[in-house]
């Protein structure tokens, strides 16, 4: 029997190596006679270990090593890799360590544990087991079970998922559409780009569910252009779920019919804005529309419409299978269920961690990210993309709920956390803030299409030391014109990281000649 | 990427074809010319907006609009560096430098040998392990200055 040999798909994996070791250990196998079956998985999360591979002992067992890069394999396989042998790269079960044994992965459970793109290997871990209970449920039953189960919006606005679905499947017409926002454009996030590559299948089945809740017969996942990785893998899962049956005119025998197919954007930030992202699909400009009407009342092509995340969609299987319940049981507050947190930037153990809503951020930053990777003090972290907050190390002890953030004037957000060391410059991090927004806007209102570029202005005369206080007054001023005057979160939330940054690191801005 | 008048004309018109009667038909459409020919020329705009009924301003409001689109040929390959915040958190103003150094270029421009387009990007999701690089398809993390340097070096030898 071939000696079987997990190593990620992933898109992270891949940009540390994991083709070019998958390739040296099928040269390795052939020098040695041992025959190989390489799997190509998921990732597991643990960015700074990839590229990671599970090699399976005779008990079938997974036994993992890493990184492996294609230099260390002639070398492990010389120590006994295919028999599962001690050396300094082996670290045991995945699931023994303690960084993956401390998390409670719901929405994640099977990436990097099986072949994204296989039907067979998704239904043997309990993939379609939701869906198969939705099939015997009328559309208020799975709106109920969702609006049950406290699962707000992932993409960052925490909406409640259920009362979306609630205001479609009430809504007449002929036509009503499924839309996966996947534009994952926040800087520190990558969970939606994880769950596409390693579990597609789960998005699929969430996005079908969420049909036969409504009463819609058509879908699209609307994927960023930088993510060619995923939409190869959506591609591949939709072919292998439409042969079997789960796609098309008649979803399992049920007589009900659901199309899906993937867009891809073409790198507009602004996209991740819903209404934007509506129009883009519909091949016009992605300037944000006026509310109302809502997407759900008249969203694409004018019909009523559910739009939501992947997490949002990826989370809906686990739901189905288990129960409002069970999700529901895990999280604080009115944050229920977890989340999958994203370890970014400058941190030693950066990767995927899904949580129980509630853990802190000094937990994450520390316990999961092993502290900074440059070994420096942490100075600050933004949470929640762009968009998010900067907070200091007094606001570690935050625990991570919508509401706790909220009330310290930051934002969970899609969960992604970019920490960064005591060389962080914050005043250029707000510099970059408002340069963002002006690069991104769509322009459709003026105070952050204006408010950007006047931004940059007033903050580069800042960082000269030119009246500084007079200049940061009026930066204040600004702010407050483009969180209240903008009609979306893009003007409306750019303030969140400027302020904060002059909030909590005053001394960046004081740069008087 | 260099393909004659006629290839483009048959191209152009296979991926009309090819879009005829889907919902939302644009975008696809200005992708598949993109990943064809290498970037969405005035003709090609014209021609798309007739067969869509649509006016040329429409389309090319369009493709000036996304970033991703092109409207001047790129060099044999892009080169797209990250500057978004996770990146800047492990110093990748240093490797955005040592990019426009080697190529000779800023933002936008290609390389004098016509090799390497070089483009800004935000975010590649890649954010664990950072400053990241992409290279046309190919992705590379923990992308220092000298790693750059040959990563460069490995496409120019392709």
């Amino acid at each position: 029997m071939a000696l079987r040999i997990y190593i990620s798909r992933d898109a992270a994996a891949q940009a540390l190596g994991a083709d070019e070791t998958a390739a040296a250990l099928q040269v390795a196998g052939a020098a040695k006679g041992t025959p190989i079956t390489l799997t190509r998985v998921g990732s597991r999360g643990m960015v700074w270990l990839e590229p990671l591979i599970e090699v399976e002992d005779a008990s079938g067992q997974r036994i993992a090593y890493g990184p492996v890069t294609a230099d260390d394999v002639p070398e492990l396989v010389q120590a006994g890799l295919f028999d599962t042998a001690p050396h300094r790269l082996r670290l045991g079960r995945v699931e023994d360590m303690p960084w993956f044994a401390q998390q409670e992965r719901l929405t994640f459970a099977r990436v990097g544990v099986i072949d994204p793109v296989s039907v067979d290997d998704y239904v043997a871990h309990g993939g379609f087991a939701g869906l198969k209970r939705a099939l015997g449920m009328s559309g208020a039953e799975i709106v109920g079970e969702v609006l049950e189960s406290g699962l707000r919006g992932r993409g960052g606005a925490a909406f409640p998922t259920g009362i979306k679905w609630r205001t479609v499947l009430e809504q007449q017409s002929p036509q009503k559409y499924v839309v996966c926002n996947a534009d994952e454009g926040d800087s520190g996030t990558f969970s939606d780009r994880m769950l596409m590559e390693g579990d597609p299948l789960c998005l699929i089945e969430g996005m079908i569910i969420a049909g036969l809740a409504v009463g819609a017969t058509r879908g699209y996942i609307y994927l960023r252009c930088e993510y060619p990785h995923a939409g190869h893998a959506l591609r591949e899962a939709l072919q292998a779920a439409r042969v079997r049956g789960y796609l098309g005119p008649d979803v399992c025998g049920s007589g009900k019919a659901f199309e899906l197919e993937v867009r891809m954007g073409a790198g507009a930030y602004i996209c991740g804005e819903e209404t934007a992202l509506l129009e883009s699909l519909e091949g016009k400009r992605a300037e944000v529309r006026y509310r109302p009407p809502l997407p759900a009342i008249k969203g694409l092509f004018g019909a009523p419409t559910i739009i939501n995340n992947v997490i949002s969609l990826g989370s809906v299987p686990i739901i189905l299978e288990r129960s409002a319940a069970y999700y529901r049981d895990f999280g604080m507050g009115r944050s229920r269920g977890t989340l999958p947190i994203q370890l970014a930037g400058n941190l030693k153990r950066g990767g995927l961690v899904e949580k129980a809503f509630g853990v802190t951020l000094r937990e994450l930053l520390y316990d999961f990210g092993g502290g900074s990777a440059s070994g420096r003090p942490l100075r600050a972290v933004q949470v929640g993309g762009p968009l998010g907050a900067y907070l200091p190390e007094s606001q570690f002890d935050t625990p991570l709920d919508y509401e706790a953030f909220t009330a310290i004037g930051a934002l969970v957000g899609h969960g992604g956390i970019v920490a960064f060391d005591d060389t962080v410059d914050m005043a250029r991090m707000a510099r970059y803030a408002m340069e963002f927004c002006a690069i991104e806007s769509c322009g459709k209102c003026t105070p952050c299409r204006i408010g950007s570029t006047r931004g940059v202005e007033v903050i580069d005369r800042i960082l000269q030391g030119n009246e500084t206080r007079a200049n940061l007054a009026q930066l204040e001023n600004l702010c407050e014109t483009m969180q209240h005057g903008s009609l979306c979160g893009l003007g409306g939330m750019t303030p969140f990281p400027v302020m904060s940054a002059i909030k909590h690191f005053p001394g960046d801005f004081a740069r008087d000649r | 990427m260099v393909a004659t008048e006629l290839d483009n004309d048959a191209n152009l018109e296979r991926i009309l074809a090819e879009h005829a009667g889907i919902e939302g038909p644009l975008l696809p459409i200005l992708h598949a010319v993109q990943d064809t020919v290498g970037h969405i020329s005035p003709e090609h705009v014209a021609r798309i907006a007739k067969a869509l009924n649509l006016s040329r301003a429409e389309v090319h409001g369009v493709v000036s609009f996304y970033h991703y689109f092109r409207q001047q040929e790129p060099g044999r390959h892009v080169v797209r560096v990250c500057r978004a915040e996770a990146c800047q958190a492990m110093h990748c103003e240093q490797t955005e430098h040592r990019a426009r150094r080697e190529l000779g270029v800023d933002y936008g421009g290609t390389s004098a040998d016509g090799l390497f387009t070089l483009e800004a990007v935000y975010c590649l999701g890649n954010c664990a392990a950072a400053p990241t690089v992409m290279v046309d398809e190919k992705l590379y993390g923990r992308v220092t200055p000298e790693r750059l340097a040959a990563i460069l070096e490995d496409w120019r030898n392709r």
